[in-house]
């Protein structure tokens, strides 16, 4: 295979925001996930926890609890308003104003009919769920000061928490979260590390657990309601395990059939299985720790060398350095140029950037809120300059996913119900509306586009695993590649044989031949063959896929951990095979390797990546996010001694 | 080690009309640990609160009538149960004030004894060796009681045990001058009955103590001529042996009784190792006085004693730690202690963990070669590894002749005032086969003397140096140097490295005075910071205390004598000083504590090489 030369690039300075709250609808096995920034993403745990869904945030929006009713998605925060999400469309379908200040927490009844929120001034307001709205019904008596939980409406006892042992005499213990059962049993958290339950009939304590010397925001979920054997007849909560995923406070948990789920301060997603609701270890009994979103949020001009990373509020532009020595592998190159961030672009308004494109000349810029679309005509050579386009069509008004063509003569936006805008540039600096291609099936949004490199064809996947492919010369959609049951990660179209290659969530991998209309042979021999263990039991999704234009044989594609270069020409490993060989490899003479070679070359040199990117030049772009300098970045945990001393 | 602390006295006690008869038939427990329920030789049974010396309630028979057994506490009911007159039981509780108006019953035939002990039932033993549960003879009291022994027999001492749900009641009895131990099993029921070897004098044992350890039963008797013997009878053992058995029995002590033989005395099992025994001269002291020794059987060492004034009457009772004596008129309850007994820590603690190995090795004489001439085994047979291997078998020979030529110079030194080779106890010394235990004066008639530097080799060459004689020390060479000056430093430089415990030094510490506390601390400050400043630039040969026993030291003296130093004025320069000292080192170790996450936190990322925010980089894949 080679060498090659790799830009290593750590200046991408992705911060993701905490985590806030979360909820889990057990029919459809769906997690919904807010974020500090308002941002809601929406995981499926059927589908090897994907990430098929992100609400953008907004800056006046903040979520302090969500609530499933039925497939509906509502939030409510410290806003003081209830929103309803328009999931197809990614965007709050509507907010209806609470009047009772700030709100803390929002629950549905288990007939889905009625919203209960929990108000700063101490009110619960229930809400009557309709069918496409809700109303206001009554508000339930008021209670004196904050109420944190609304579960605990009928309790007519007044417990009173005392402080902890050992702690501070003068400080006040505030109860972060209660918990009503229907046994009558109340479970309470509290600020001095105690998750008491109470008899709810007498009001009496039953027991406490010191769970922590900090605060504890949730009680519910590392307790199992379990009998003793001595006493069949009385049940009692006994503590069974403490995890400790997390580095910083835990804001969120939800309790899945067979898994714990967390997240809080330090931003990752925490899935821990409960061993013992499993036989067998599985890809499901894992411990699953999801850093990073799983969409690109790196777009790459390949022809220029810039790099497009996407904030939440910001677009930054970086021109890659350069050197012009050689080197033996391992070595780092003498820099001739540094790399330059060339522009830094905020956006308008308070709704969050969703997505962004650059074309691979680097002359066009693109990025979308829900609110509007924005194009950039950017001169990068001598001197940088950066215009936006005044004059875009109506019918451009928001994009879950935008992309140029190769020639930069077109741009394409995923709209809403799964349509496609075609944008083309008519005059020069002048956008038009040349078509829509309406989604055949699905109004799931798209998360995936893809088009040709000889400008003819446009691939785009939805949430509902659905591929279409267009032709952008007769303007029709030219054909559905057959649904998997898994979501689409990752895919892209090659630039000489026209063949799609689709990554799924499931770590399956498929070549489908754009013009046969039918899988590869090359597809149905790795199906056939089935791919390597190692492989399938990877942990986090394939993001890019990308190839080589100079050798046509080479797939290059990456997950968070790893990239690996797929050459279709090489034998595929079996399962008895040695799957990570570059070191084996490497040992080898010249004349044994080529025995023990197999299609795909895999490098772990790099780690925590956001995007790999082959460019024109034949170098390989890396962008790293170490998750030990996300870390740094956050705030310092409460109270928690910085050392181990 | 085993200590004896400060005693008490729990009540005073009435002498009886026939002085051999102790005035006290027993002491029980009952189900509060702090309790003793205590019953006299006449009609009264008492329950006191033993931590408080209070009595807490008291019951009479009526004049006339006689309790023949000591009350014991039914565990299972809280009632207690008490015998008088030989044959009517009685029970009663707490809160009854008059034990009349209880519950009682007469049986058919003569009660030797009621035994109750916790998780198992209270049982009866008959006079004529019969076994009855308290339940069963209660619901029909005059139920026929059948007769065990043989005529002539009679029981003299009885006991019982609960072993892993198992319930036995052991008694032993005499026939015609011989001895039987009986071990009576209940549920199911069977007898197995022992004989007990005849001692040659022919003596009848003076006590007997039973204790359960390791599924095995432990009785300990003490016989008139000072022998302990211990015989072992399994729990679990063949049930079905016809007959009467000899039971094997093994010497574990033999007390040094002097001229006479013993009187009324005891001894008592505390653990596997500790002997306690009362009635006994100290053999150190004046003969003629009565003593409580706790000794060590592994060892065959004196631990610890107490000298108890008045006559001892005889029995003693051991529960929970302390030990209930009753002697002359009072009944004093002494707190004990027995630490684990190894050879090294009967050493005290290891002196210089650097030269610990050769060092402690030779000095270690072996308690069986020296007592009883036995081969030597285990740890005694180590020899200094310098020497050459042809002296390995004439190590044990030179200890002992080195042993006997030092106590006979000290004896004589003793006898004679003029008399004092100082230059040849220290070249004894010096050879390094001598040790504090064999020749215990030799230091002291140092010290006497003021032969500093012989003090200085023992303390340096000694490792089984008592507390009190280092804290002797200590306090002559404090006494005789008012100024902090080199000679001081050197002496109390040996002081510092000499082995200790801490329970046992702390409350000699005490005896020094404020003034002499303070000189020390001042010694033991001035020796830390001249220590810190070079720690590195120790004089080779010359021994000097490590900082850890400088410290050690310091926290010692400060521990024994706070308050003290609190209240003197002169004192509370060198407290700030050593305050601030201690702040300052407190702040320099949470500085290396983080200074030390942050190291391993560079240790972890061991491979990250400064890898900056851009990079261009060749790979090679294959």
């Amino acid at each position: 295979m080679g060498e090659l030369k790799v830009h290593r690039v750590r200046f991408f300075d992705y911060m993701p925001t905490a985590i806030r709250a979360m909820a889990f609808n057990a029919h459809t096995e769906r997690l919904a996930l807010a974020r500090m920034d308002g941002s809601v993403e929406i995981f499926n745990f059927t589908d090897h926890y994907f990430q098929e869904k992100v609400i953008p945030g907004k800056d006046s929006r903040s979520i302090e609890s969500l609530c499933w009713v039925g497939g509906r998605l509502f939030s409510a925060g410290l806003n003081g308003e209830i929103a309803e999400y328009d999931l197809e469309n990614l965007r709050p379908k509507y907010s209806l104003e609470a009047y009772g200040g700030p709100i803390w927490t929002v629950i549905s009844n288990t007939q889905g009919t009625q919203l209960a929120i929990g108000c700063e001034d101490g009110t619960v307001k229930l809400f009557e769920v309709l069918e496409e709205h809700i109303q206001f019904e009554r508000n339930l008596d008021r209670q004196k000061g904050k109420r944190n939980s609304p579960s605990d409406c009928s309790l007519t006892y007044r417990l009173l928490v005392d402080r902890g042992i050992g702690g501070s005499k003068s400080r006040e213990t505030v109860v972060w979260s209660v918990a009503f059962l229907s046994d009558h049993t109340v479970v309470s958290g509290d600020s001095a590390g105690k998750v008491q339950v109470w008899d709810g009939h007498t009001g009496t304590l039953v027991k406490t657990h010191l769970v922590t010397k900090w605060d504890v925001f949730l009680p519910d979920l590392a307790f199992q309601f379990i009998a003793p054997t001595l006493h069949q007849q009385d049940k009692e909560w006994v503590r069974t395990r403490t995890f400790k995923n997390h580095t910083h406070d835990v804001r969120a948990l939800a309790e899945i059939e067979t898994a714990i789920v967390s997240g809080g301060m330090d931003t990752h997603l925490v899935v821990r299985p409960l061993l013992e609701k499993f036989d067998e270890k599985s890809h499901a009994s894992g411990l699953r720790k999801i850093h990073f979103p799983h969409r690109n949020l790196v777009s790459c001009a390949k022809k220029a060398g810039l790099l497009l990373f996407q904030f939440p509020g910001q677009l930054e532009l970086w021109r890659l350095g350069d050197s012009d020595g050689h080197g033996k592998p391992g070595d780092r190159l003498p820099l001739k140029w540094k790399p330059e961030k060339l522009l830094l672009l905020k956006r308008k308004g308070e709704d969050h950037i969703c997505c962004s494109a650059l074309s691979s000349c680097g002359g066009w810029l693109a990025y979308s809120t829900v609110s509007s679309v924005r194009i950039y005509r950017l001169q990068t050579d001598n001197n940088i300059s950066i215009t936006k386009v005044s004059k875009l069509p109506k019918v451009l008004r928001s994009a879950h996913q935008l992309c140029f063509s190769s020639d930069s003569s077109k741009m394409f936006a995923a709209s809403s119900q799964s349509s496609v805008l075609v944008i083309a540039l008519t005059q020069s600096e002048s956008w038009s509306h040349s078509v829509t291609f309406p989604s055949p099936g699905s109004r799931q949004p798209i998360h995936l586009m893809t088009t040709s490199v000889d400008g003819k064809w446009l691939a785009a996947a939805n949430s509902d695993c659905e591929i279409h492919v267009y032709n952008l010369q007769k303007l029709k959609l030219h054909c559905i590649v057959p649904v998997y049951g898994s979501c689409p990660s990752a895919m892209g179209i090659h630039p000489t044989t026209n063949n799609l290659t689709m990554v799924h969530a499931d770590q399956q991998l498929f070549e489908y031949s754009i013009v046969e209309k039918q899988y590869t042979d090359w597809s149905r021999k790795l199906q056939k063959q089935g791919l390597h263990n190692v492989w399938l039991d990877r942990d986090t999704p394939v993001t890019h896929v990308t190839f080589n234009p100079k050798n046509p044989n080479q797939v290059v594609l990456h997950d968070m951990h790893m990239f690996c270069i797929i050459d279709q020409s090489l034998p595929l490993p079996d399962q008895k095979t040695q799957f990570y060989n570059q070191m084996t490899l490497r040992s080898l003479s010249e004349q044994e390797r080529p025995s023990h070679l197999h299609a795909f070359k895999i490098c772990k040199t790099f780690q925590d990546l956001l995007c790999v990117s082959l460019l024109d030049d034949q170098s390989l772009v890396v962008v790293e996010r170490p998750l030990l300098a996300i870390t740094s970045q956050l705030p310092a945990p409460v109270r928690q001694k910085k050392f181990a001393t | 080690m085993a200590a004896l602390y400060e005693g008490f006295t729990l009540c005073g006690l009435v002498p009886t009309q026939n002085a051999s008869d102790s005035p006290i038939q027993g002491i029980e427990l009952d189900g509060d640990s702090d309790h003793a329920v205590v019953t006299d030789s006449t009609r009264s049974v008492t329950l006191y609160k033993v931590s408080d010396q209070k009595p807490l309630g008291s019951w009479t028979v009526k004049q006339g009538q006689l309790l023949t057994c000591p009350a014991v506490c039914n565990f299972q009911t809280k009632e207690y149960v008490v015998v008088s007159d030989n044959k009517v039981i009685r029970v009663w509780k707490d809160e009854d004030l008059n034990i009349d108006k209880a519950f009682k019953a007469t049986v058919s035939a003569d009660v030797w004894r009621v035994h109750s002990a916790p998780g198992g039932e209270p049982v009866v033993l008959f006079q004529r060796g019969a076994v009855r549960l308290l339940d069963s003879l209660l619901s029909a009291p005059q139920q026929p009681i059948e007769d065990v022994l043989s005529e002539e027999e009679v029981i003299r001492w009885s006991t019982n045990i609960v072993a892993e749900k198992q319930h036995f009641v052991l008694f032993t009895t005499e026939q015609k001058g011989e001895h039987f131990l009986y071990v009576q099993r209940l549920n199911p029921n069977t007898l197995q009955k022992y004989r007990l070897e005849r001692e040659d004098s022919g003596a009848p044992p003076l006590s007997f103590s039973a204790s359960l350890r390791d599924k095995h039963i432990n009785l300990l008797y003490l016989y008139p001529n000072g022998c302990v013997y211990q015989s072992v009878v399994a729990v679990r053992g063949p049930v079905e042996l016809e007959g009467v058995q000899t039971l094997p029995r093994s010497l574990r002590l033999r007390l040094p009784v002097g001229e006479g033989k013993l009187g009324a005395a005891s001894a008592v099992a505390l653990d596997e190792a500790h002997v306690a025994v009362v009635g006994m001269p100290h053999p150190s002291a004046r003969t003629g006085k009565d003593f409580l020794c706790i000794w060590n059987t592994n060892f065959q060492t004196l631990q610890a004693g107490k000298e108890m004034v008045g006559r001892i009457h005889g029995p003693v009772w051991c529960y929970l730690g302390k030990l209930f004596v009753p002697h002359g008129k009072a009944l004093s309850v002494i707190p004990y202690e027995c630490q684990k007994s190894s050879l090294a820590s009967a050493l005290g603690k290891l002196r210089h963990a650097g030269i610990a190995v050769s060092k402690s090795s030779v000095a270690v004489p072996s308690w069986n070669s020296l007592l009883h001439g036995d081969q030597p085994q285990g740890p005694a047979k180590i020899v200094d590894t310098r020497k050459s291997n042809g002296f390995i078998g004439d190590a044990q020979d030179l200890q002992l002749s080195v042993g006997q030529l030092a106590c006979h110079l000290v004896a004589r030194s003793q006898a004679e005032t003029a008399f004092y080779t100082p230059g040849a106890l220290a070249q004894l010394v010096q050879t390094q086969c001598l040790c504090h235990s064999v020749c215990p004066d030799l230091l002291l008639l140092a010290l006497e003397h003021k032969d500093y530097f012989l003090c200085q080799l023992c303390l340096q060459l000694f490792p089984d140096i008592p507390e009190v004689v280092t804290c002797a020390c200590l306090k002559t060479f404090i006494r005789s140097h008012q100024s902090i000056e080199m000679r001081l430093f050197n002496l109390c430089g040996g002081v510092l490295q000499t082995a200790y415990s801490d329970n046992f030094l702390l409350p000699h510490l005490k005896d020094l005075n404020a003034q002499q506390v303070i000189l020390f601390l001042q010694y033991l400050q001035f020796v830390y910071l001249k220590f810190s400043q070079d720690v590195y630039t120790q004089t080779p040969g010359l021994r000097s205390p490590t900082m850890t026993q400088i410290i050690d030291w310091l926290c010692l003296l400060l521990d024994a004598h706070f308050t003290v130093l609190v209240m003197a004025p002169d004192a509370k320069g060198l407290l700030s000083n050593l305050e601030s000292f201690v702040k300052s080192q407190v702040k320099l170790f949470s500085e290396l504590g983080k200074i030390e996450g942050s190291l391993q936190e560079l240790h972890k990322m061991k491979l990250s090489k400064d890898i900056s925010q851009y990079s261009i980089e060749v790979i090679e894949l294959f």
